[in-house]
């Protein structure tokens, strides 16, 4: 069995079918993307892994365990992290009471949550802006603290969504470098990105979706060259 | 740092002092009723100001820590005291009810579900005449003649619960009530069970405002249900004494019970009976305005928006 599989997994809200019967496994160590479209369901299935919504039908399996049936704050004590399109700063606390308020998780008291907090921080390239209050940060800095307080909770596999939206494009390199170190220091990671540069830069394999339903799997390049991807982003006619 | 610790010791100090150097029963008894309110204020503030969870039926904990003092006194012959200890404990159970059935609704269930408890509690005090001698209320007692007893347990009691929410703050279980207060999904996906955390400050809030109302019980000697249970004298009294002296914030409650009950009682006297007597009902009307006020120009409360007060005094000399 792999690390982390999604078997069959869908989600329907009313009368629209988010997410319809995905299957893909994910093994300790990978950078694994995730692309699709605007509203292909990728950030639904993200809210399925950490069960935010119900799954409709469909299993998840983490370290052979289903998990389907888990409230949200037992996975991420189970060691699954995830971060928010829309970012979520705990804005009338600063940047390191984010973290220690995470980071207790793991350790009961405050020393100890103090010290891992001021690690990730550091890790992260965010210790400087640690006494800031959250909601002062500019996007690039709250994107960072999303991830530096996933990582706080001591993940083995993480969940990054759209972490690279709205970044210029230095920030974006740097993003980049920080994902790859986060994987360097063992931590599995999903990602939900919709800039290609960085998608194709870090993944070690993508899954492709559109309406909800798979249509590619492989290497970055194997999907970047793939008619039904290249039909789902550009339109029917325009595929080169 | 040792500037941070002679402030405290002052006022410390003087709190000791005071019963000894003003001997006015009056004023004794003025503060002493404070010191209960920082109790009350600071045990709503940790639950709505810093957990998020607003309140509107702390008269819930307080009548039932009441009940249970003076139940044990008339009904079952033992001392009151004891219901000091026990009204706490009565009061957290009814919150653990209230909370166990509420708090896994989000968003203003839980502030209207308290305002019906709030009522539920004070018709079974009043129908409910086997135990509770209904609108007759129950007397008892005073143990002691002299004031000075009660203003030193008021004293324990208030120290106490400031000290306990101090260090609650301070905690795993602080960090975790104000991730709640600011964001519940991110709270969640941090590993914070929200529903267990909020009935946790709900335990913690309601025990200490069930011993201050056995406290009251013990003090004033007589309660009914429409004192205790009270929506506007307890419940409403609570979040005001919250809001004025500063929401979220570990002092805040402390100096709005002192200002709270300073304002109370100039107007329930007419102005100390200066003005004419019929004013004494404006104390309503006056606490409306200082909150229209405080939430206009000092939304964080005395305490909160201290920096900011002090620089208008400043700049104005």
């Amino acid at each position: 069995m792999s690390f982390f599989e999604a078997k069959e997994i869908s989600k329907r809200f009313g009368g629209l079918m988010a997410v319809g019967g995905v299957s893909f496994q994910v093994e300790r160590g990978e950078i694994f993307g995730l692309i699709g479209p605007n509203g292909s369901g990728k950030t639904t299935i993200f809210n399925l892994i950490n069960q935010y919504f119900p799954l409709t039908g469909g299993d998840i399996f983490f370290k052979d365990k289903s998990i389907k049936d888990l409230k949200t704050y037992k996975i991420c004590h189970l060691g699954i992290g995830r971060t928010f399109q829309v970012v979520k700063p705990l804005k009338r606390m600063t940047v390191l009471e984010n973290v220690v308020a995470s980071a207790f998780c793991r350790v009961n008291t405050f020393k100890e949550a103090q010290k891992l907090a001021l690690e990730m921080l550091d890790f992260c390239n965010l210790l400087s802006d640690k006494d800031k209050s959250a909601a002062s940060l500019p996007i690039a800095g709250r994107k960072r603290l999303e991830i530096t307080r996933a990582l706080a909770t001591k993940p083995e596999l993480l969940l990054l969504d759209e972490t690279a939206a709205g970044l210029n494009p230095g920030e974006l390199d740097e993003a980049i470098e920080l994902i790859q170190r986060i994987r360097d220091r063992g931590v599995t990671i999903i990602i939900v990105e919709h800039i290609m540069k960085v998608i194709m830069t870090i993944s070690d394999r993508i899954h492709a979706i559109n309406y909800g339903q798979t249509i590619a799997e492989g290497t970055p390049e194997e999907v970047a060259n793939d008619k039904e991807v290249i039909k789902a982003y550009l339109g029917e006619e325009s595929y080169a | 740092m040792k500037r941070n610790q002679v402030i405290p010791a002052i006022v410390t100090l003087a709190f000791i002092l005071f019963p000894l150097v003003v001997r006015s029963p009056y004023y004794q008894h003025l503060v002493i009723l404070a010191l209960m309110w920082v109790v009350i204020g600071g045990s709503w503030n940790l639950l709505a100001g810093y957990t998020g969870q607003v309140s509107f039926g702390h008269a819930v904990f307080f009548g039932t820590g009441a009940y249970t003092a003076g139940i044990f006194a008339s009904k079952l012959g033992i001392s009151a005291w004891w219901g000091m200890l026990f009204g706490g404990f009565t009061g957290a159970l009814v919150g653990l009810l209230i909370g166990w059935i509420c708090f896994r609704l989000r968003g203003p269930y839980f502030a209207l579900a308290t305002i019906a408890a709030g009522e539920i509690f004070r018709l079974i005090a009043t129908n409910w005449e086997s135990l509770t001698d209904g609108m007759v209320g129950i007397l008892i007692i005073q143990t002691f003649r002299s004031k000075l007893p009660y203003y030193y347990l008021a004293l324990a009691l208030a120290a106490a619960s400031l000290l306990v929410f101090e260090v609650v703050m301070k905690s795993k279980l602080g960090f975790y009530f104000v991730s709640i207060r600011e964001d519940q999904d991110a709270a969640e996906s941090l590993g914070i069970n929200a529903t267990l955390y909020k009935n946790i400050s709900l335990l913690i809030s309601s025990f200490f405002t069930g011993m201050a109302g056995a406290f009251y019980m013990n003090y004033m000697a007589f309660i009914d249900p429409e004192v205790v249970f009270s929506l506007h004298y307890i419940s409403i009294m609570a979040i005001l004494v919250g809001i004025i002296g500063g929401v979220a914030t570990i002092w805040g409650p402390a100096v709005g019970a002192f200002i709270m009950i300073g304002v109370q009682e100039t107007f329930r006297s007419a102005l100390f009976g200066l003005a004419p007597k019929w004013t004494s009902e404006s104390h309503v009307l006056v606490f409306g305005l200082l909150v229209i006020f405080v939430i206009l120009f000092m939304a964080n409360g005395v305490v909160g928006d201290w920096p900011k007060i002090k620089r208008l005094f400043v700049r104005s000399r």
